[in-house]
């Protein structure tokens, strides 16, 4: 017998019209699903109880696969067929991934993406996380009693479109409908209900098995945004537990952990664990590890140990906060609220830091690892229509990262700025740069830098047939558009004569060679040396302008130039070209443009009037009136 | 006439108002639908209409419509966990068939 849920009124579904829908949080280290029933949102329990899911999947031999806490435990004895932490692989290539040349696995060079050779032969990263969705799946259709209808799906802030496309594919390979991939920290900002006041900022701290990330979010009119994303995607619980081990191996002399044979490593290292999360509630715990001769040794930790043990750890933490305040440009007075997410938020050391430096009560009454699941859920309930007429809110999809074209002196004109809402459509006007120009060649570009050579290359194509004009005259109107699932088209049209060019550029996998993480990063951190450039450039571009005038001023009336006027002109040209052919500073570039303005503005008049008096000459005061 | 709510499904709509923030509380009704002929709707209630009838049980209001509460007399609103899956159940001593799934039953 089916089990009824309580339905927003007049939305009672028809029997088996059901409109299921979850959230799923694709972890680095755990995944888990949600779902929302008769207005509550909570996770799905496997049939063990357990929320989550270790995001980790074994190939067996012949083709066998398992997923979750059973291919956790065979990771240490089958690692090179036991994928742990895959969604560091999502969307990169094999180029990307060198820094993480210690691992066991056997890496191939796939098309755009890197692959993972295993017993079961070779496997893509989508493939790998396509098994935890379908995982996931399964658990949710058996719980809920039916086929999900679509979820909504978290990914970090700062994931690209190629790592949000190798998402989108694993879950449509897990037999999924994506409604929506959500960013993380904004999922757990929902899930608090934050999205129900009018505006504010918002910080989220989410501390994990393996990876710490802090956002800073500000909602406007319905709308997160993400202000700055920071982080160590080498810091998390696990740390924690280390710092414990080797806590332990001091107290009984042992040289440290790495010391010890590779099974004891893993007691004791899970006898820390234990003892971390008894500090969580008590205030000492007990670590002990029985070596294979039956010799049990055993040691006392206290919280305030704890603490002292760990502060470099949380210091970690608070110093990448502190990093990502700045680069949001705001002071911890400007935060409106703080959100804590991941199981390691738990440690009373963690809250006590982030409690410290906001000065304020972090928000921690949801679970903080079931927090962005839960938010997902939230939303999936509505994409998939089974909101009420309140929840009226509708979370859009923005672009992670400007996207512009490249002008003169090699810059970047953002067209569509970073976290404009999807789908979008800008267009700006650009000009020809010389007289008789008739070609214009489009590069577009995305990434936050003010340079082309720091941003990433997406397209290149011309515009062919433009009218011959002089510089400066002629209208191409550029505009770029992305649609609701992130395709990107550009279309350049030259307004009198109306021809037109027209790419379309869909992101691919091979587009990720730098992390994004750092690429924003980068951007924000010199954005002063950026915008240097950027005004040298720009100085340079009007300076070339400048001497292309003059010269061909020169060419059309040097006749009206006294010898010594020339000269004058002549020696401030040279002057100016100098400066620009040495890369002299901006503010020689500016002193000489200004020199030979000041030089050409008697020529600029003679010339004025000399083709004032050519149009009236030969006529009569009359036929002037 | 009357409808009720048993402890278990009252603490769970209790809940679940609580959470959504609004509503005055649950309607019962039946629909003609479904493998069977008529099939159950449970709703929140944010306003109730003239015509409906309006049962206490428990401390919650559960608001009935006058065409369905002749099927629903006397049934029983139960909130059950089955397995992995959890929701409400109607004991409904007017059903003589209930299709396999459940949620549709003839009268």
């Amino acid at each position: 017998m089916a089990l009824l849920q309580i339905s927003e009124p007049g939305q009672s579904a028809a029997p088996h019209q059901h409109r299921l829908a979850a959230g799923i949080d694709l972890g680095t280290t755990n995944s888990l699903i949600a779902t929302v029933q008769s207005a509550v949102a909570r996770a799905l329990p496997d049939e063990h109880g357990a929320m989550l899911l270790p995001s980790v999947v074994r190939y067996l031999p012949g083709n066998g696969i398992v997923v979750g806490r059973e291919a956790q435990q065979a990771q240490a004895d089958d690692p090179e067929n036991t994928i742990v932490s895959v969604k560091r692989f999502m969307g990169r290539s094999l180029a990307d991934v060198k820094v993480a040349a210690g691992l066991p696995y056997q890496f191939t060079d796939g098309a755009g993406m890197l692959g993972i050779s295993t017993i079961c032969g070779e496997r893509s990263p989508v493939q790998v996380s396509a098994e935890i969705l379908a995982a996931l799946r399964e658990r949710a259709e058996v719980s809920l009693g039916g086929p999900l209808a679509g979820v909504v799906i978290t990914v970090p802030a700062y994931f690209d479109d190629a790592q949000r496309q190798a998402t989108k594919d694993a879950a449509r390979l897990a037999g999924l409908t994506v409604l929506r991939l959500l960013n993380e920290p904004t999922a757990a900002a929902i899930a608090y209900g934050l999205d129900k006041a009018a505006e504010g900022t918002f910080a989220i701290y989410d501390l994990g098995g393996g990876t710490f990330d802090i956002s800073i979010l500000r909602l406007t009119k319905g709308v997160f945004e993400v202000l700055a994303t920071g982080g160590d995607s080498a810091l998390g619980g696990d740390d924690f537990d280390h710092a414990i081990a080797e806590w332990f191996c001091t107290q009984h002399s042992i040289e440290g952990l790495a010391a010890l044979a590779p099974g004891a490593q893993r007691t004791l290292l899970a006898a820390a664990r234990a003892a971390k999360e008894t500090l969580s509630v008590h205030d000492t715990a007990a670590v002990s590890l029985t070596s294979a001769d039956d010799k049990t040794q055993q040691a006392i930790l206290s919280r305030s140990q704890f603490t002292e043990l760990t502060a470099s750890l949380i210091d970690r933490t608070i110093r990448a906060t502190k990093r990502a305040l700045r680069d949001a440009q705001l002071i911890v007075d400007d935060i409106t609220g703080v959100v804590l997410v991941g199981g390691s938020t738990r440690m009373p050391v963690a809250r006590e830091a982030v409690r410290a430096f906001f000065d304020r009560e972090p928000l921690v009454d949801i679970d903080p690892d079931q927090v962005v699941a839960i938010g997902a859920a939230l939303q999936a309930n509505i994409l998939a229509g089974n909101g009420s007429a309140d929840d009226d809110w509708l979370l859009l999809d923005v672009c992670p990262l400007s996207l512009g074209i490249e002008t003169m002196g090699g810059l970047v004109e953002k067209i569509i700025p970073r976290n404009s809402t999807l789908p979008v459509a800008r267009a700006q006007e650009f000009t020809t740069f010389k007289d008789g120009q008739t070609a214009m060649s489009l590069h577009v570009v995305q990434g936050e830098r003010e340079s082309v050579a720091h941003c990433r290359s997406l397209a290149r194509f011309d515009l062919r047939g433009i009218p011959p004009a002089v510089a400066g005259s002629v209208h191409i109107r550029v505009s770029f558009q992305i649609d609701a699932d992130g395709l990107l088209s550009v279309t350049a049209r030259e307004q009198a004569s109306g021809i037109e060019a027209h790419i379309e550029v869909k992101p691919t996998y091979g587009l990720a060679d730098t992390q994004i993480s750092a690429m924003l990063k980068d951007a924000i951190g010199s954005s002063k040396e950026d915008m240097a450039l950027r005004s040298l450039r720009e100085a340079q571009v009007d300076a070339r302008r400048l001497l292309d005038a003059t010269e061909a001023a020169l060419a059309a009336d040097a006749a009206l130039l006294s010898e010594f006027d020339l000269k004058a002109i002549r020696q401030a040209m040279f002057a100016l070209g100098d400066t620009l052919e040495t890369e002299a500073a901006v503010e020689q570039v500016r002193v000489a443009s200004a020199v030979l303005g000041a030089a050409t503005d008697g020529f600029a008049a003679q010339r004025m009037n000399a083709s004032i008096s050519k149009a009236l000459s030969g006529r009569t005061m009359d036929s002037l009136a | 006439m009357s409808v009720s709510l048993t402890p278990a499904a009252v603490r769970h709509v209790k809940k679940s108002l609580a959470k959504r923030g609004s509503g005055i509380g649950l309607r019962l009704a039946v629909k003609t639908s479904g493998c069977n002929g008529f099939a159950y709707a449970l709703e929140f209630v944010d306003s109730a209409n003239p015509e409906d009838e309006c049962f206490d049980s428990l401390g919650v209001t559960v608001v009935v419509d006058p065409r369905s509460l002749g099927m629903l007399d006397g049934t029983e609103l139960d909130f059950v966990r089955e397995g992995l899956n959890e929701g409400f159940k109607f004991n409904n001593p007017n059903a003589k068939a209930n299709c396999g799934c459940g949620e549709s039953f003839a009268v």
